[in-house]
């Protein structure tokens, strides 16, 4: 009898990322363009899942599972409907100012949920719009509008505005108070947004918003590693999606003579370092299974295994070292550090794999598993369905790994380019 | 009361002059008026109220005391946390707690007593002070002159702007110790440190406590970290945080107060039985008829004083909450002795040489010393931490205390320790020896070479030390030390 041979990295890679590239074919409504936050039923649209979207369309037509015309297709459904969306900014729009709210309905595209107008959504968005833009370079009347749609969108956005009059930029804003009372602090994903508000023709940000929200920065040394400090995984993560950063410094990495990819790489490090000591002795944690972000989890105050009632926390940005840590563990996180740290995550992808199978179904991540919430037959709590944001990092970061695209693609990109030069950063490809 | 306001008190016969009135009997008064009578000055205090100010009647002391019974009944709550049984009748008797803290209060109260003072040779004076002129003042029609004056009469509460808070009826910290009876359902509003403190020691007690806090973490000076594992920790003991949420109206049904909340664009409204303020302090300036002693003060922020702590007035000094920002007892001593020395001896310490802790006693405590990041990047200083989580240290893991961390900033390439934030079950005691390092600029190299008794928590501090001397054996070092371990 021939042996059963474990699938090489590229053969697994390229299962998971295309079961990822999935979610979107499945989320979407093809009248507009638009994709479900999540698998659920009655999920309401994501605005930063569109972007992601966006984002993967043409790492499927590289790797010939959409039709290039077929992504256009969809890619146009969505910025059209963009375009004309309703930017008053009342209370059941769909955006203002250039901005979207976070959740839109499925169908109508309106303020579902009475979301905040999210400058991290729209910046995830528009991200995902100028890589379509990037990637569909031909001359053919609709490649021609998809460009000129996604460069209206983002020319459209009030970066200014955003900033409400303070030194940073606001996180959200809703017609019935205003902006919200949180802004940016301390380092987290929103480099991305910075260097697209910075690198705006039409609203550029005012004043040293820049370096005002770099001052907030920690960097610290915990575990052995000198990291700027962020304690959920993601944070290290999204802004990585889309730039390259290998090789390029803003004032504070010179500083710290690091960039922000090498962070990233020890910000992963530091999460398995977190799973191997296991301070609150969840079951499952150890150097081959790691990851804690913002992702879905347990609920309800249910026993562990050893009978002991825990504090759970929902849909959560968990992160280390200070928590919220209720036993979580996102599968797709580790995974989403292959470019940093491609040995130690693909280690952990394919031990997770092998101890709980039941993270993932049709070989696509649940948004987290805890394994101290274990059934009678021992296998671990899952978070049901899928969330479109972790298919998507999935999909960015694995091809990011495999052949750079998209960091190629956005490399060239103008706008990223000024934004990024405006924030300080120099060297490298830049 | 025998101690710090005796009933049946006269007040002495004036001196013809003396070479320091003190205006105020709390902390920075007493030390003042103590260290000035030492140096052999003829000494008058003029206190109008409790001597021993707010730390001793309305502040430190009684919150600390209660602190500490709730604790107890939290850990009681928590037994099996650490292998004991649950007892199996937890019962709050909040009249003993009460009855506890009075005592203990009363105590103490003994080292501030008028006999103390009056036997060190201050003469006391009960009863308002006000200034006739700019060497004299009057304490209830008695004329006190002197060479120097320092005035030290403390903070009161600041009470919130709410419409029909007063009317309703509410708490601050001069009168919630003297609560008989433990409410049922308390409102905290303010996260600031007595808020937190009181919200989380009337919870233990088995009160339903809700805290609102306007900004988005509570502690809005201390590092998000630390607020953060706070606002956790307060979730775990059963208090609702309402953080980003302001009062904005109180009103009166049934016996009960209804206190209507705003969260952005989220309404709600809760009804409880009890309403604690804790928003901020306001100095006590206002009785004092500054403006004849020609010392300039603002409402909100105190008396001016430059950085000897003399005001516009060259006779006169101020101490402690009336004009510093740092509204704690050990700042007030201390800045009640810079103002003595340099009134009486002509000196010229600053203010500003101060390196000044604090600690906000909630479970786990968080503590602080000197800069924080964001102040030392203002500044252009570059600055590295050396964290480490208290779940690294075997005495807080034998403890069952592992929530917090130790941090040290220090400027960038050197040991020098910029400024340190400590969470954990006994930060106010692990904060000193940070204090000292600074103070006696002794960088983290030093503090790896000293022994710690093992185990105690304390030893995170050497551990982050530690991380610091591992930082500086650079890879090709280890390599070779790898090899030569090798052979």
């Amino acid at each position: 009898m021939a042996e059963v041979s474990e699938p090489t990295d590229e053969t697994l890679l390229g299962e998971l990322q295309r079961a990822a590239f999935g979610y979107f074919l499945e989320a979407v409504n093809p009248a507009n363009g638009l994709i479900a936050d999540n698998s659920r039923a009655n999920s309401p649209v994501s605005i930063a899942v569109v972007g992601f979207g966006l984002s993967s369309y043409p790492v499927a037509v590289e790797h010939r599972w959409l039709a290039r015309a077929d992504a256009v297709e969809r890619s146009l459904a969505a910025l059209r409907f963009f375009r004309d969306s309703d930017q008053s900014g009342g209370p059941a729009a769909t955006g203002y100012k250039g901005f979207y709210y976070h959740f839109l309905d499925l169908h109508t595209g309106l303020r579902v949920w009475r979301s905040e107008l999210s400058m991290i959504d729209t910046a995830l968005l528009i991200a995902g719009a100028l890589t379509a833009s990037m990637y569909f370079d031909a001359n053919t009347p609709d490649e021609i509008e998809l460009r000129e749609l996604a460069d209206m969108l983002y020319r459209r956005i009030d970066w200014r505005w955003a900033q409400g009059g303070g030194e940073t930029l606001r996180q959200g804003w809703k017609p019935e108070c205003g902006f919200l009372h949180y802004g940016w602090e301390g380092y987290n994903e929103a480099i991305v947004l910075y260097v697209l508000a910075l690198g705006s023709p039409s609203h550029p940000l005012e004043g040293d918003c820049y370096h005002a929200w770099t001052a907030t920065y920690q960097w610290e040394n915990l575990y052995g590693y000198d990291f700027l400090y962020g304690g959920p995984l993601f944070v290290h993560q999204y802004s990585h999606a889309w730039i390259d950063f290998r090789g390029i410094r803003d004032r504070f990495m010179r500083e710290k003579r690091c960039d922000y990819f090498e962070n990233s790489r020890r910000a992963t490090l530091v999460q398995r370092e977190y799973a191997q000591r296991n301070p609150n002795e969840f079951a499952g944690y150890d150097e081959h299974c790691w990851g804690l972000t913002a992702c879905d989890g347990p609920s309800d105050e249910l026993p562990d295994v050893t009978g002991e009632p825990r504090r759970l926390f929902g849909y959560a940005a968990r992160g280390v070292p200070y928590g919220p840590d209720d036993g979580t563990i996102a599968g797709w996180t580790s995974l989403a550090s292959l470019p940093f740290t491609p040995d130690i995550a693909l280690d952990a992808a394919r031990n997770m794999q092998l101890r709980y199978p039941e993270m993932l179904s049709e070989s696509r991540y649940a948004s987290g598993f805890n394994p101290s919430l274990a059934t009678a037959d021992h296998r671990a709590w899952v978070s049901p369905g899928h969330f479109g944001l972790d298919q998507g990092i999935v999909v960015m970061m694995i091809e990011n790994h495999r052949t750079g695209l998209i960091w190629r693609l956005m490399r060239e990109c103008s706008y990223v380019r000024a934004g990024l030069r405006h924030a300080g950063f120099r060297g490298g490809w830049l | 009361m025998e101690n710090v306001r005796p009933p049946a008190w006269r007040n002495p016969q004036p001196a013809a002059r003396y070479n320091l009135v003190v205006i105020g009997g709390g902390p920075a008064g007493l030390v003042a008026a103590s260290a000035a009578a030492s140096m052999g000055a003829k000494v008058a205090l003029v206190e109008r109220a409790l001597l021993g100010g707010g730390c001793l009647n309305v502040g430190c002391i009684p919150s600390k005391t209660i602190i500490r019974t709730s604790r107890l009944y939290a850990e009681m709550r928590n037994a099996e946390h650490y292998g004991a049984q649950i007892p199996a009748d937890i019962h709050v008797d909040f009249a003993a707690v009460m009855q506890r803290m009075r005592r203990i209060r009363a105590r103490i109260s003994r080292v501030d007593s008028v006999q103390r003072l009056s036997a060190a040779g201050v003469d006391v004076f009960l009863g308002e002070a006000r200034f006739t002129g700019t060497d004299a003042l009057s304490v209830d029609g008695t004329r006190l002159r002197f060479r120097k004056a320092v005035v030290a009469t403390g903070a009161r509460p600041d009470t919130p702007s709410i419409p029909g808070l007063v009317e309703a009826g509410f708490m601050t910290n001069e009168n919630v110790f003297d609560l008989t009876e433990l409410p049922r359902r308390l409102l905290v509003i303010g996260g600031g440190p007595l808020g937190c403190e009181l919200a989380q020691a009337f919870c233990r007690f088995g009160a339903q406590t809700t805290i609102v806090q306007a900004l988005p973490l509570f502690l809005p000076k201390e590092e998000r970290d630390a607020a953060q594992l706070l606002a956790d920790g307060f979730a775990r003991d059963g208090i609702e945080v309402r953080l980003n949420t302001e009062a904005v109206k109180v009103r009166m049904e049934d016996g009960q107060k209804f206190v209507d909340l705003i969260s952005d664009d989220y309404q709600s409204t809760v009804a409880v039985d009890a309403i604690l303020t804790g928003t901020g302090r306001l100095p006590n300036v206002e009785r004092l008829n500054l403006e004849a002693a020609g010392v300039d003060c603002d409402a909100t922020t105190g008396i001016r004083i430059d950085d000897f702590l003399q005001t516009s007035n060259p006779r006169i000094y101020a101490a402690g909450d009336a004009c510093l920002e740092h509204k704690f007892t050990h700042t007030a001593d201390a800045s009640a002795r810079i103002a003595v020395y340099n009134a009486l001896a002509l000196g010229r310490r600053r203010l500003s040489a101060l390196t000044i802790p604090w600690c906000t006693y909630t479970d786990p405590e968080i503590a602080h010393v000197g800069l924080y990041v964001r102040e030392a990047r203002d500044q252009d200083i570059p600055v590295r931490t050396f964290t480490i989580p208290m779940h690294d240290v075997h005495r807080a893991i034998a403890d069952g205390e592992e929530v917090g961390f130790v941090k040290i900033h220090v400027k960038e390439r050197t040991d020098r320790i910029l400024g340190a934030t400590i969470v954990a079950r006994h930060a106010g005691e692990m904060i000193n020896e940070i204090t000292l390092a600074i103070v006696a600029r002794i960088g983290l190299r030093t503090l790896a070479r000293v022994i710690h008794a093992y185990p105690t928590q304390v030893e995170a501090i050497k551990k982050a030390a530690d991380a610091y001397v591992a930082s500086l054996t650079r890879p090709t070092s280890k390599s070779l030390l790898r090899r030569w371990a090798a052979r």
